[in-house]
């Protein structure tokens, strides 16, 4: 009896899947699909890991652990968490910075992306890039030993003297100003720079995506260089200008380390940007290591599912916004 | 239409008329005053850059020497001693890393160089924007939960995954751009010549990007060689970790190659930011004069490391536009 296995017919499903494989370009399709599908799994992970292990804390204290509240329990003795004062110290000195950082930002976008000469604009373009390369820890050191008595302390003070009486503003500025200067207004100084790279570097991108013939028009019009930027450009890419802002939000939010080094990290009533406080990263980076209850190890993951929500919300928001404005701009308007 | 035309008009009237000579001059002047002050503003945000290099390389290089890259930490108080504990650590923590985040990442980047427009590609764009937008100390709680929790100890190997989930989007991002660069008929070629689609991408498109591609992961380590918030409660730090004296005493028992990897990475190791954060925090001037000439490297390392791809990226793109 011959052996003789019968060809299967060209057009079968099977023999066009075995030569699809054998080729190897069915492999390498759901391979590379699967990396890409493992990135969106990875986040997805993150945020059900955090849900999950934080569900004894949620049960336990519910809402209130969110709430703001003028008596903050955190107390890792008799198990009661609260998490107001660490958010309260992250919006605190995350707007703060924002604030700061903002007319910089868009300053030294402006500065590079319409006014600087073309053999500078590299260059300005990587100083400000090696800002946002210094590493964080480093940036606590120079600030715990060079920044803080040197710049912080004085301008406090300062501020103490002007505002600590001043009705309505005191509840920021209420003393007295610690002597080594660990702040949160401290950490709201290192913060600006630190989120100084992240603001200008989309801003520019904003300035330079717009197209040349707003700036010839502006001009045509006799408006001078500055009215031209400011009545015109900025309008224009106000969405994607508003998205740089959230970026930088969320990377002041989520810093830790140079944060915890200045900030003084300390539970107190006072909501004063002179006191030193606490931000949700810099509690879970001081506690979370030597957290010995369940509750107290699930009372700081459930901070850090706050803080993964804030992010997640803010990127998708920024980059909503960053990319109407390269929506509206067609690509071959501007050469 | 009309609008449009009658809204131009009254703008150039209202410009004729704020033309008038007296108001001409102070829009001369504030248009001097206001780009001045964009200059201003970039020099005011490049102090602290100045400031922040120029001291630590002032304070660094008065305390760095040999000791300090040769030998493990001395216990607390005294004097001398070095943290090559913590430059192994640095080293293994980066190596893994850069194993566990380089495959994946490449192959996500071919997806996303070929099929830019795709629902996944979109997603995917998305969520590598998402993923580096994540805090450093959430993703360093992700792997406490998922690898030290279960294990029951603190670990090189925890530290690693947490800092190959922070190199994934960067990797991605840059590869991704490199593949782009890579000219359309290389690959046109290829394909016409008969070869597979994943033939052509590993054998043609790779080579062609794969120096931009390694400049890409090179910037990526350096900015997670320098993070220390992921390493907390991961890598946690350990003073008397020692590779040589790890692998000597290994080889002395006759451990197999994987039982001597496993102790190098199944234990606590300690990096350089971690031990610079350390020392900064004690009242020991020995150490914080350690944590300054930590500083300093970690500064040398990442400004070399940043210019040198910098310059050979802008010579390469150069080289490529024509």
């Amino acid at each position: 009896m011959t052996k003789y296995i019968h060809p299967l017919p060209q057009t079968h499903w099977l023999s066009r899947l075995r030569r699809a494989i054998s080729h190897g370009d069915l492999p390498w399709k759901w391979i590379i699909i699967a990396a890409s599908v493992l990135v969106m799994v990875l986040i997805l992970a993150v945020g059900e890991m955090l849900w999950r292990e934080s569900a004894d804390a949620r049960s336990t204290f519910g809402f209130g652990f969110l709430t703001p509240t003028l008596t903050p329990d955190w107390d890792p003795v008799n198990d009661e968490f609260q998490a107001w004062p660490f958010i309260y110290g992250t919006l605190l000195t995350s707007l703060t910075a924002i604030v700061l950082a903002l007319p910089i930002s868009v300053g030294i976008a402006i500065f590079m992306a319409e006014l600087c000469p073309p053999w500078l604009r590299m260059p300005l373009n990587w100083l400000v890039e090696l800002l946002a390369a210094i590493p964080s820890v480093v940036y606590g050191l120079w600030g715990i030993f060079v920044f803080l008595p040197t710049v912080v302390t004085p301008v406090a003070e300062g501020l103490f003297e002007t505002f600590g009486t001043v009705p309505g503003l005191s509840v920021l500025f209420t003393g007295p100003v610690p002597v080594s200067g660990a702040s949160r207004l401290a950490a709201a100084f290192i913060l600006t720079i630190m989120i100084i790279p992240t603001i200008t570097a989309v801003t520019r991108d904003v300035l330079l995506a717009i197209p040349t013939s707003q700036r010839e028009a502006a001009l045509a019009l006799g408006a001078t260089q500055w009215e031209t930027i400011w009545q015109v450009l900025l309008p224009y890419g106000l969405s994607g200008i508003l998205g740089a802002i959230i970026l930088g939000l969320g990377r002041a939010l989520g810093e830790t380390m140079a944060v915890t080094m200045v900030i003084g990290n300390s539970i107190e009533g006072s909501a004063s940007l002179l006191r030193p406080g606490y931000t949700m990263a810099s509690i879970i980076a001081n506690e979370f290591a030597e957290a010995v209850t369940k509750l107290h190890t699930q009372s700081l993951i459930e901070i850090g599912l706050v803080l993964f929500v804030l992010t997640l919300i803010l990127n998708m928001v920024a980059r909503f916004l960053v990319w109407s404005v390269a929506r509206k701009t067609p690509q071959e308007a501007r050469a | 239409m009309t609008a449009h035309t009658t809204a131009h008009q009254t703008n150039f009237q209202k410009l004729i008329e704020k033309n008038h000579a007296s108001v001409s001059l102070r829009r001369k002047v504030t248009n001097a005053v206001m780009l001045s002050v964009t200059g201003l503003m970039t020099i005011l945000a490049l102090i602290p850059l100045f400031w922040i290099i120029g001291y630590v390389v002032y304070k660094g290089g008065q305390y760095i020497n040999l000791d300090f890259f040769i030998h493990t930490p001395r216990p607390l108080g005294m004097e001398g001693g070095g943290v090559l504990n913590a430059i192994q650590g640095t080293l293994i923590i980066s190596g893994l890393a850069s194993l566990i985040a380089i495959p994946p990442a490449i192959l996500a980047a071919f997806y996303a160089a070929n099929n830019p427009n795709t629902p996944l590609g979109v997603v995917l764009r998305f969520s590598t924007d998402v993923l580096s937008g994540i805090p450093s100390i959430v993703i360093g709680l992700f792997a406490y939960a998922i690898i030290v929790k279960p294990m029951g100890h603190y670990s090189g190997f925890a530290g690693a995954v947490a800092m190959a989930m922070l190199m994934l989007p960067t990797i991605i991002r840059t590869t991704e751009e490199m593949l782009k660069l890579v000219p359309h008929t290389l690959r046109e070629a290829s394909l016409g010549l008969g070869a597979p689609e994943w033939k052509t991408s590993i054998s043609v498109v790779l080579p062609a990007a794969l120096n931009g591609i390694m400049t890409g992961i090179l910037l990526s380590v350096a900015r997670a060689a320098g993070e220390t918030a992921p390493l907390l409660f991961t890598a946690l730090g350990n003073e008397r970790y020692d590779l040589g004296l790890i692998i000597q005493s290994g080889i002395a028992q006759k451990q197999g190659f994987f039982e001597i990897l496993k102790r190098v990475f199944d234990q606590p190791v300690d990096s350089l930011p971690l031990t610079l954060w350390k020392y900064a925090q004690q009242p020991y001037p020995e150490r914080i004069e350690q944590s300054w000439a930590a500083a300093l490297v970690l500064m040398i390392v990442i400004l070399l490391i940043n210019i040198f791809t910098r310059l050979w990226v802008e010579s390469r793109k150069r080289r490529l536009q024509g």
